[in-house]
C-alpha cells in the first residue's frame, strides 16, 4: 500500500516558509484541525474499553460469590467433599459433579494429546507444502462446530454405535477380570462418561494440535537442520529438538485444551447421563458434570438455597479454568521469553 | 593382534551398527505412521460429523421449516420463530460487542501496549477468551434476568455480547500489530491528530484482518447454548418483543433433541444443519478474506 503523496501535492514553498517560522518563533497551536480534546476522547475511551474488560472479570467472580453466597455460608469448603446432592430435602454437595467433571476431562486429555501431537508433527514435519493448509483448516473447523451439534450426534449417532462396536466388546473381554471389570461394569448403553470423555477429546484436539503446531514452528530451522545434518531421523528430530525445545508451548497447549474440556457444556449434557451418582466408578455409568448439572436443574432451580447451590458449583468451575488457563498463559509466555533468550 | 582379528571386530562392529540404524529407521517409520493416522482420526470425526449433519440434516429440511412457528410434540411446524430469534440476538449483541472489543484492541495496539494495565487487560482477555460460556449466562442471571424477575431477549442479548468482546478484542490488536509503524509515523508527520491516525489509517490497512474478526465471532455466538438457557430461555412463538423470553435455534435444538418426540428430533437436525452451515460458511469466509488480504 502506498503512503507516500504524489510529489506535485507537497506543499514545499510553505512548508519552508513555516519552517522558517518555527525558527524564530512556537509554532501555532492550530496545526492540530481538531485539537487535543478529540484525541483525549478517544484515547480515554479505549482505555475505558480496557477497563471494562477487567470490570468483567471483576463483576463475573464477584456476582457469583454474591449468589452463591447462602450456599458457601451453610456448607463452606465442605461442599466440595460431600455426595449428597437432594433438592428435595436441601442437602448439597458438589462432589459427584466435579468427580465427573474432572474424570471427563481426564478421559479426553489422554485421547487428545498423543492424537494432537501427531497432527501437529504431520503438519509441520510430514505433510507437503500444498496440503498444510487444507488440512490445517479442516483441522480447526473441527473446533468451530458448535458443541450443540457435537452433542447431538453424540447422543443420537456416536452412543450407539460406541455401544455396539466399543463398549459390549470391552465387557465381554474384561466383564471376569478383577479391579479392571469393574472400570467396564453398568449398562453399556453409549451414554456415560466414557462417551463424554470421548467427544470431549474430539472438541478439544483442534485447540492443542493448533498450538502445538504453532509452537513446533518457532523451533529455529537452524537447529532442526543441525540435527538432520547429523543423520537424525524425523522422528529424533522432533522428539529430541523440538520437544524438548517446545515442552513448556507444549503443556501450555495441553492446559488450554484442559480448560476448554472442563467448561465445556452442551456436548456433556447430552452425553453424560445426567445421573448423580458415585457409586460405581465405571466408566460406563451415567453421571454428572458441573456444567451439566447447571444447564439441567439451573432453569428449574427455586431461588434458594438450591439456586445458591448451583451458583457455588459454577463458581468452582470458574475458579478451576481460571487457574488452569492461567498455567496455560504463563507456559506459554515462558516459551515465548526462552525464544527470545536463545536464538 | 592379528589382521583377521581386527577385521573380524569390524565385520562386528558394522553388524551392530547397521542393526541399531536398522531399529532407529524402523522408530522413524512407526511414528510417522503414527502421526499419518492421527491426522485421520482427526479428518475423520469432522467428516463423519458432517455426513451425519448433512444426512439427517437434509431429511428434516423442508419450506415449512423457513416458515411455520415451533410445533408442540407431533405436530407440523418450522423453525421461523427459533431463527429469527437466533438472528435478532446474535446481531445485537454484535452492534454491543464489537465497538468495545475494538476499543480496547485499540487501546492495547496504540495507547499501552506494554503498561500493567495492557499485561492485566491481556491476561484477563485470554482466561475470559476460554473461560466456560456457561459461566456467563450465571452471570447474565445473577445480574439481569433475577433483579427484573424475567428471562429475556436482552439478557440474552448481553450474554452473547460478552462473549463477543473478548474475541474482538484478541483480532483487533493482532491485526493492528500488524500495521507497520512507518505508516503511522508518516501520518503523525503529515500533522495528523492520533484519532484520525487511528480511525483512518491503521484501522483502514487491518480492515479485513478485524472483520475476520467479528464474523469469527458472530460465528461463535450463533452456535452458543449455554448463555442462553438461562438468560433468553426459549420461546414457543414468534415475538420481536427482547423484553419477553426469546426462542433461538441453539436452545430449541436442546429441547427438540433430548425430547422423544420424532417430530422434534427432525426438526432438531434440520436446525442442527442450518446452524452447523452458518457456523462453517462464515468460519470458511473469514478465512478466505485473510487470504487474499
Amino acid at each position: 500500500m502506498s503512503t507516500t503523496l504524489p510529489a506535485k501535492e507537497m506543499p514545499i514553498n510553505e512548508s519552508a516558509q513555516s519552517f522558517g517560522r518555527v525558527m524564530t518563533k512556537p509554532p501555532p497551536m492550530k496545526a492540530a484541525r481538531s485539537g487535543p480534546l478529540a484525541d483525549r476522547i478517544f484515547g480515554w475511551l479505549a482505555k475505558s474499553a480496557a477497563l471494562f474488560t477487567l470490570a468483567m472479570l471483576i463483576a463475573i467472580l464477584a456476582s457469583l460469590t454474591i449468589s452463591a453466597w447462602p450456599a458457601i455460608d451453610k456448607y463452606g469448603l465442605g461442599f466440595l467433599t460431600s455426595t449428597t446432592w437432594d433438592p428435595v430435602k436441601e442437602e448439597f454437595g458438589g462432589l459427584v459433579m466435579i468427580y465427573g467433571t474432572l474424570v471427563t476431562s481426564l478421559i479426553a486429555l489422554l485421547i487428545a494429546v498423543p492424537v494432537s501431537f501427531g497432527i501437529a508433527l504431520f503438519l509441520t514435519e510430514l505433510s507437503p507444502a500444498w496440503l498444510k493448509r487444507p488440512l490445517g483448516t479442516a483441522i480447526e473447523l473441527l473446533a468451530a462446530v458448535p458443541s450443540i451439534v457435537y452433542g447431538m450426534w453424540g447422543l443420537l449417532v456416536f452412543s450407539p454405535v460406541l455401544s455396539t462396536y466399543v463398549q459390549q466388546p470391552l465387557q465381554s473381554v474384561f466383564g471376569g477380570v478383577p479391579y479392571i471389570g469393574a472400570l467396564f461394569a453398568g449398562p453399556p448403553v453409549g451414554i456415560g462418561i466414557l462417551s463424554a470423555g470421548i467427544i470431549l477429546a474430539i472438541m478439544i484436539i483442534p485447540f492443542i494440535a493448533a498450538v502445538m503446531r504453532d509452537v513446533f514452528e518457532v523451533t529455529p530451522t537452524l537447529l532442526k537442520e543441525s540435527a538432520y545434518g547429523l543423520g537424525a531421523t524425523t522422528w529424533e528430530v522432533v522428539s529430541q529438538v523440538v520437544l524438548p525445545y517446545t515442552k513448556a508451548g507444549v503443556i501450555g497447549g495441553i492446559m488450554l485444551g484442559l480448560g476448554r474440556a472442563i467448561g465445556e457444556t452442551m456436548a456433556v449434557t447430552f452425553v453424560i447421563g445426567n445421573f448423580n451418582q458415585l457409586d460405581s466408578l465405571s466408566l460406563f455409568q451415567a453421571a454428572n458434570s458441573i456444567t451439566s448439572a447447571l444447564a439441567n436443574e439451573f432453569a428449574e432451580a427455586g431461588e434458594g438455597l438450591h439456586q445458591a447451590a448451583l451458583m457455588y458449583l459454577g463458581l468452582v468451575l470458574f475458579f478451576i479454568t481460571f487457574v488452569v488457563l492461567s498455567l496455560s498463559k504463563m507456559l506459554l509466555a515462558q516459551l515465548r521469553k526462552n525464544e527470545g533468550a536463545r536464538s | 593382534m592379528s589382521t583377521g582379528d581386527s577385521l573380524l571386530a569390524a565385520a562386528a562392529l558394522e553388524e551392530t551398527r547397521s542393526a541399531k540404524y536398522a531399529q532407529r529407521k524402523f522408530t522413524n517409520r512407526v511414528a510417522l505412521v503414527l502421526s499419518l493416522m492421527a491426522m485421520a482420526f482427526g479428518l475423520f470425526w469432522l467428516f463423519w460429523i458432517l455426513f451425519e449433519t448433512i444426512r439427517l440434516g437434509v431429511g428434516g429440511l423442508s419450506f415449512a421449516t423457513l416458515t411455520q412457528m415451533t410445533p408442540p410434540p407431533n405436530d407440523e411446524g418450522g423453525l421461523a420463530n427459533a431463527m429469527y430469534g437466533s438472528f435478532l440476538m446474535v446481531m445485537l449483541a454484535t452492534f454491543v460487542g464489537t465497538p468495545i472489543g475494538m476499543m480496547a484492541g485499540i487501546y492495547l495496539a496504540e495507547f499501552d501496549t506494554r503498561g500493567w494495565l495492557a499485561t492485566t487487560t491481556r491476561f484477563v482477555n485470554d482466561i475470559l477468551l476460554s473461560a466456560p460460556s456457561i459461566v456467563i449466562g450465571l452471570f447474565v442471571y445473577a445480574v439481569v434476568v433475577s433483579r427484573f424477575k424475567s428471562f429475556s431477549g436482552w439478557a440474552g442479548v448481553m450474554a452473547l455480547a460478552l462473549i463477543v468482546i473478548p474475541v474482538v478484542i484478541r483480532t483487533t490488536e493482532n491485526m493492528l500489530q500488524l500495521v507497520p509503524a512507518g505508516l503511522r509515523e508518516a501520518a503523525y508527520a503529515l500533522g495528523a491528530p492520533k484519532w484520525k491516525v487511528i480511525l483512518s489509517i491503521t484501522l483502514r490497512v487491518a480492515r479485513a484482518g478485524v472483520v475476520t474478526g467479528v464474523m469469527l465471532a458472530v460465528a461463535r455466538i450463533a452456535g452458543e447454548t449455554a448463555p442462553l438457557l438461562f438468560t433468553a430461555l426459549s420461546n414457543q412463538f414468534w415475538t420481536s418483543s427482547l423484553t419477553e423470553p426469546m426462542a433461538s435455534l441453539p436452545v430449541t435444538i436442546f429441547k427438540f433433541a433430548m425430547s422423544p418426540y420424532e417430530n422434534w428430533q427432525k426438526l432438531a437436525w434440520a436446525g442442527v444443519f442450518l446452524i452447523t452451515m452458518a457456523v462453517l460458511g462464515l468460519n470458511i469466509a473469514a478465512r478466505v478474506l485473510t487470504r487474499v488480504k
